[in-house]
């Protein structure tokens, strides 16, 4: 059996891996097609304009754009796990003096041997909801958060089973995908918000390069002997892909993170040995109904829950399943305690 | 033609699944060999521990003068035992169990005296042993697994046919000794700071 999670493990890696190159692949093909889409949609609209006027031949728009991209997957790859804690205002425990920290960092300790793991490096969110989440790229670059709240909330045995938790995450290298999928859902909004500024702004900075696309636009007409369906088209597919694009990245968010969390409770729960007491941090978590204010919706795929307090995480369903970030709690716990009371059983028949 | 390729294509196969069990195999033992080395840290820790903790208590405690003795005996025998390194796991096991029955008294001794147990020092030490107890405890756990797994590895059909080309021991799992010792998580629920 422990053959078979170990197999199970391996290839979780080896799926995360796959798929943080995809999501990066995706990122960038995604910023190619809006910049080489808009340089063609702004070529063939110049292609029949009089020859004084300005033709758009070589794709800048296209080249500028997919570097950038480049450079962001890249960026947010080397300095995810930092933005990723900046951005909720952790602080790094290094000489912990009080004694809630010591223990903290103690448990840390504890589950990274259970883990397997080499030690990572701990922060606090002073936030008084209980909440907790991990970042970084592979074990050896990891991170394990966990606010005030929940260090006042949970016993030893609780917190142990959220740091398992989170450390499970670690170890399957679900953190590596997360945190870039986090770094790029903000480098997107932050794009997606100055791009919708310069577009706004075009019409009337008629000299400007966007400005121009809006000026080209509008010569469409003349341009619609040969490419007149063809440019409607894909103009308006450009469109919407800029006005989708944050939202597609939240879905894409979404989407990867719910099953990780069944995953990383199995995996706290084989570390510690001890299911019963994640389902009783997990249902101390829930019933402490705040949000957790210091995260903000760009980190909240990485919390052990939901730390924008929303309801839909109480249902299972199909409205739930598409948009909620992490799966019904209640389900979760159900899980748990369906684990627990199977150890006591084999326990006990093991004593008689 | 045709039959040679098959011939290859198989002979392939064949040499991709030895290399790969094989190397498996090595992965497995030296992932072993490296949460014994773990487990060992752990003890050292502990070892190194208990002298601070007995002599925090030694003062409050003149009439546990048994109690505490046996806590330095159990102690100064694992820690000639240890010396024998990896071979000599069956001793260890042994002497780290007398150990953490003798730890586990004290603290029942301990919680008694609620003197001692106001004091913040006590409080740190006790969280302190909590923990080495604890990473004691996971690691022997993780090597258990490790050693589980490497030995299901070695026995299982067809690995069982590179067990040998790679020099493939069972491993000796860290035996839990008696009841006593598996009550050992009891204590560390009774442990927890007040917060």
């Amino acid at each position: 059996m422990s053959d078979d999670t170990s197999l199970n493990l391996f290839q979780q890696q080896e799926a995360n891996r796959r798929r943080t190159v995809l999501l990066v692949i995706g990122f960038v093909a995604f910023f190619a097609w809006l910049g080489f889409g808009g340089d063609y949609i702004y070529y063939l609209s110049t292609r029949d304009a009089p020859s004084t006027v300005y033709h758009h031949v070589f794709p800048w728009f296209g080249i500028a754009l997919t570097v950038i991209a480049l450079l962001t997957a890249w960026y947010a790859y080397a300095t995810g796990p930092e933005k990723v804690l900046w951005s909720t205002g952790a602080r790094a425990v290094v000489d912990p003096t009080d004694p809630q920290e010591k223990q903290l960092v103690n448990v840390v300790e504890e589950m990274a041997i259970a883990a397997g793991v080499p030690r990572p490096r701990i922060w606090i969110v002073d936030d008084p909801d209980p909440n907790a989440f991990a970042t970084g790229t592979d074990p050896l670059h990891a991170h394990v958060a966990v606010t005030r709240g929940l260090l006042e909330l949970c016993n030893r045995e609780e917190l142990q089973a959220v740091v398992g938790h989170e450390l499970g995450h670690v170890k399957n290298l679900d953190v590596r995908l997360m945190t870039m999928l986090a770094a790029l859902v903000g480098a997107v909004a932050l794009m997606h918000d100055g791009a919708t500024r310069i577009l706004r702004g075009g019409t009337n900075l008629g000299g400007g390069s966007w400005g121009g696309g809006g000026g080209g636009g509008g010569s469409r007409g003349g341009g619609g002997k040969k490419g007149g369906p063809l440019l409607a088209i894909l103009l308006v597919v450009w469109i919407l892909s800029w006005i989708l694009a944050p939202i597609i990245t939240q879905i894409l968010a979404l989407a990867v993170s719910r099953k990780r969390e069944y995953l990383a409770d199995a995996m706290s729960a084989q570390f510690t040995r001890n299911p019963l007491a994640l389902a009783g941090a997990l249902q101390k978590i829930e019933g402490a109904v705040a949000p957790t204010a210091a995260i903000k919706r760009g980190a909240a795929h990485l919390c052990i829950t939901d730390p924008l307090g929303r309801r839909l995480t109480a249902h299972e369903g199909l409205f739930a399943d598409a948009l909620a970030t992490h799966p019904p709690m209640a389900k979760r716990i159900a899980i748990l305690r369906g684990m627990g009371y199977a150890q006591l059983k084999k326990e006990g028949g093991g004593v008689a | 033609m045709g039959g040679s390729l098959v011939l290859l294509i198989v002979l392939v196969v064949v040499v991709g699944w030895l290399i790969g069990a094989y190397n498996g195999l090595i992965s497995l033992k030296n992932q072993t060999l490296n949460a014994f080395k773990q487990i060992d840290v752990q003890l050292k820790r502990r070892h190194d521990l208990i002298p601070n903790l007995v002599n925090a208590v030694k003062g409050a405690m003149e009439f546990e003068r048994s109690t505490l003795e046996a806590v330095i005996q159990a102690r100064n025998q694992a820690v000639k035992v240890n010396a024998a390194g990896p071979e000599g796991i069956k001793q260890i096991s042994q002497a780290e169990n007398a150990l953490s029955s003798a730890l586990q008294r004290l603290m029942v001794v301990v919680e008694q005296y609620p003197q001692l147990k106001a004091t913040g020092n006590i409080g740190q030490l006790q969280e302190e042993l909590t923990s080495t107890e604890n990473k004691v405890a996971f690691a022997r756990q993780l090597y258990n697994d490790t050693a589980t797994q490497y030995n299901t590895k070695q026995q299982q059909f067809p690995t069982n046919t590179v067990a040998g080309l790679a020099k493939a021991q069972p491993a000796d799992l860290w035996e839990l000794e008696d009841q006593a010792e598996k009550a050992v998580p009891q204590v560390d629920l009774s442990m927890k700071p007040k917060v």
